[in-house]
């Protein structure tokens, strides 16, 4: 197959310019101007649009095995194409949790019977996600699992994040953390500050999620381990993360897209699809974690994709699940807002969704150079699009970006040389 | 004139002419509850649910009052009797509760929003009796009116309101009431009962309740909870007492003809002492009173009585 006319944007060769791009054999064949279709080869005229390596989502939930009337395997990685995304990695809070091979080897096997995409499984770092003894990490790494995460939890403690960070030495992969302080969150259920005041909600502050990362970044220093922030959402941790890096501690970090576009007042109304962990912060941390995306502090934009079911999230404010669906909604939103908006250019956005989190996870993904595989994310950065959460892929609709117009959307997906999303 | 909104969810988004017409209607009530024969065939006709999910007994009651004295068909569903505590969720709860075609669903409930979900789903009109620590927007009218029947306005006054402002709806409602009327209030409580944000409703605030009550207007006494110094918000309701509880030398630093209000039920010896809470400033029991009279003119605009007036 060969893409032709396209804008080639590449963040691991530097690449930027417009090229044609050839596919064989379900790899990157080569790159030139001007190659030449060969006898029967499919050509896709793409001039205009932006090609680039696949991106991927290193923060899913995908709710299978146990809980498939939010998602499954097969429903989230569909959604995950329609996003544009070549790859997830999914977190073990499933039911059971993914603290065992047996779980691990399940995600694996529907992944290749019924996922669109490539799926990473995340495992939990301790056994039942309890925080008391370790999980078998080399059983799971060897059915292949790349990183390890209690998320929706915090690791329970600082003993046992010390041993994860220095067991997951063995298999260079990193500890992926939900930070939290839970005495602190102490059943919040939004941002504490103004808008909890009004509206008589119990407040999650920022510093709890600040004492946790700080936590971690002293004890991966400590122990030459590789920890991750997932969901970061406060500005003060951006700086401790910041300041981690300068000090050649092994620290990154992802956001959210929400994080990046919404504050706390989107939950006014009691809108429980505005409701998430770590909840929408005041607008100075947003406007922080912005600029850490600009001043390179951050590794990836990654989602945490986190469907439920409309009857779960249709109740009391607070007692309504955590979590908004994100996988098909993200890159539109970072073309609009990030891109159109100026804060970042287009290379840097890319590289937030392939170099990134492929570095993070240490896969061999997120490139086009020759030989690799034909991971493919297609872009065009004038579609209009409009949210509507009836046409997701995903069985959730769970968005408090709904009806929201946005200009630029993924158009094509490739995974493996093949076109699995085509909305040219 | 009558009120922008046909439900009463809170005090917020309410103006000060709005909350002006239900204080002047729930004047015209109150000479009702001086009668002989204390009923008006106002909401004849109409029915109300007082759908309560969270105990209450003086609130109920009020409205049961209230309602009864407007000619309404009032029932009361409760929480022990609901299938609530089956699992039921709250929006079929609702389904269920408008199958039977009520005009007013009161609700108290533990869950701050439960009212405006209600208002969300349901076509009845729906008034919040208190949402978790969110609003109750009928005890700051029924203070409001307490106040005014004393003070003769709102407008410049000096209110204190001391207490646990952290987990009240009493002192959140009030305070948005009293800021839209202009007064102004000082909120007192122990920094670790004191909201953060709590300079954005406008308020001063004290950690020193001489400071709070010095000049003070209205004194408004808040009930602190045993279960707050079970989760360490401060060392012990005696401690607490001497730090916060309001007595005669304190009282005596107030303004002269100062009142003092609780929205109940006190606890005598830790926020109020004995002989402040029977004392001559103590209005508790006229706020009781005044609760009905209140109650009835929120009902009797939201059924759009002020438009007959008008």
């Amino acid at each position: 197959m060969l893409l032709k006319g396209g804008r080639i944007v590449d963040p691991a060769s530097g690449r930027d310019g417009i090229a044609d791009l050839r596919i064989a054999a379900g790899k990157i064949a080569e790159i030139g101007e001007d190659l030449k279709a060969k006898d029967k080869e499919e050509v896709l005229d793409l001039a205009g649009k932006v090609v680039c390596p696949g991106f991927l989502d290193m923060h899913v939930h995908l709710r299978e095995p146990g809980q498939e009337w939010k998602e499954t395997v097969e429903s989230g990685t569909r959604a995950a194409a329609a996003g544009g995304f070549t790859g997830v990695a999914c977190m073990p809070n499933t039911h059971p949790v993914n603290d065992n091979r047996s779980v691990t080897e399940l995600i694996v096997a529907q992944a290749r019977l019924r996922g669109a995409v490539a799926v990473h499984p995340i495992g939990c770092v301790s056994k039942g996600q309890e925080g008391k003894e370790l999980a078998e990490m080399g059983d799971m790494v060897d059915a292949g699992a790349v990183a390890f995460s209690d998320d929706g939890k915090p690791v329970a403690t600082a003993q046992m994040m010390r041993r994860a960070l220095e067991y997951s030495k063995i298999f260079g992969v990193p500890i992926i953390d939900h930070c939290e302080e839970p005495t602190l969150v102490d059943g919040g259920v939004i941002h504490e500050g103004p808008v909890s005041l009004r509206m008589g909600l119990k407040g999650w502050p920022g510093v709890a999620e600040d004492v946790m990362v700080m936590r971690d970044i002293l004890l991966a220093e400590y122990t030459g381990g590789h920890v991750h922030i997932a969901h970061m959402s406060t500005g003060r941790s951006a700086l401790f993360v910041r300041e981690g890096k300068k000090r050649g501690i092994k620290v990154t970090c992802e956001v959210t897209p929400h994080h990046l576009f919404l504050t706390q007042e989107a939950v006014a109304g009691y809108d429980t699809d505005a409701k998430m962990n770590p909840p929408l912060r005041p607008d100075q941390d947003r406007m922080a974690l912005l600029e850490a995306l600009a001043n390179g502090t951050v590794d990836a934009i990654a989602t945490d994709h986190a469907p439920h079911h409309a009857d779960e999230k249709c109740v009391e404010f607070s007692m309504a699940p955590f979590g908004i669906v994100g996988l098909e909604t993200a890159v539109s939103l970072c073309l609009d807002g990030l891109v159109h908006g100026n804060v970042i250019p287009l290379p840097r956005l890319v590289a937030l969704f392939t170099t990134g989190p492929a570095g993070v996870l240490h896969l061999d993904k997120g490139t086009l150079a020759p030989g690799k595989d034909a991971d493919i994310t297609v872009l065009d950065l004038d579609r209009e699009v409009t949210v509507e959460a009836s046409q997701f892929k995903s069985k959730s609709h769970n968005t408090p970006f709904k009806g929201l117009k946005l200009k630029g959307a993924p158009i094509l997906t490739v995974v493996g040389g093949k076109v699995i999303h085509d909305a040219r | 004139m009558n009120l922008k909104s046909r439900h009463l969810l809170g005090i917020a988004g309410l103006t000060s002419e709005e909350i002006t017409l239900i204080l002047d209607t729930a004047e015209a009530f109150a000479q009702i509850s001086t009668r002989e024969i204390k009923r008006v065939p106002t909401l004849r006709g109409k029915t109300v649910i007082n759908f309560f999910v969270e105990p209450s007994t003086r609130t109920r009651s009020s409205f049961e009052v209230a309602e009864k004295r407007l000619s309404a068909d009032s029932l009361n569903f409760t929480a022990s009797a609901s299938s609530l505590v089956k699992g039921e969720t709250l929006l079929d709860t609702a389904r269920n509760l408008e199958a039977m075609a009520p005009d007013f669903i009161v609700i108290r409930h533990s869950q701050p929003g439960a009212p405006h979900f209600l208002a969300r789903h349901c076509r009845s009109a729906i008034v919040n009796a208190g949402d978790g620590a969110h609003e109750h927007p009928t005890q700051a009218l029924l203070d409001a009116f307490t106040i005014r029947q004393h003070k003769k306005r709102l407008e410049g006054l000096r209110v204190a309101i001391v207490g646990d402002i952290l987990h009240s709806r009493v002192a959140r409602s009030n305070v948005l009431l009293l800021r839209t009327m202009g007064a102004e209030v000082t909120l007192c409580a122990p920094p670790t009962l004191m909201p953060r944000d709590v300079a954005t409703l406008g308020a001063r605030t004290t950690y020193h309740i001489d400071e709070a009550v010095e000049g003070a207007h209205v004194i408004m006494m808040l009930r602190i909870q045993l279960e707050r110094m079970q989760s360490g918000f401060f060392p012990s309701l005696r401690e607490y007492a001497q730090l916060y509880g309001l007595d005669d030398r304190r009282l005596a630093l107030a303004a002269r003809d100062a009142i003092v209000m609780h929205p109940g039920p006190i606890n005598r010896g830790v926020e109020i002492m004995g002989d402040v809470a029977d004392g001559n400033a103590s209005v508790i029991l006229e706020q009781v009173s005044n609760g009905v009279a209140a109650r009835m003119a929120v009902l009797y605009l939201l059924a759009g009585g002020g438009e007959d007036a008008a």
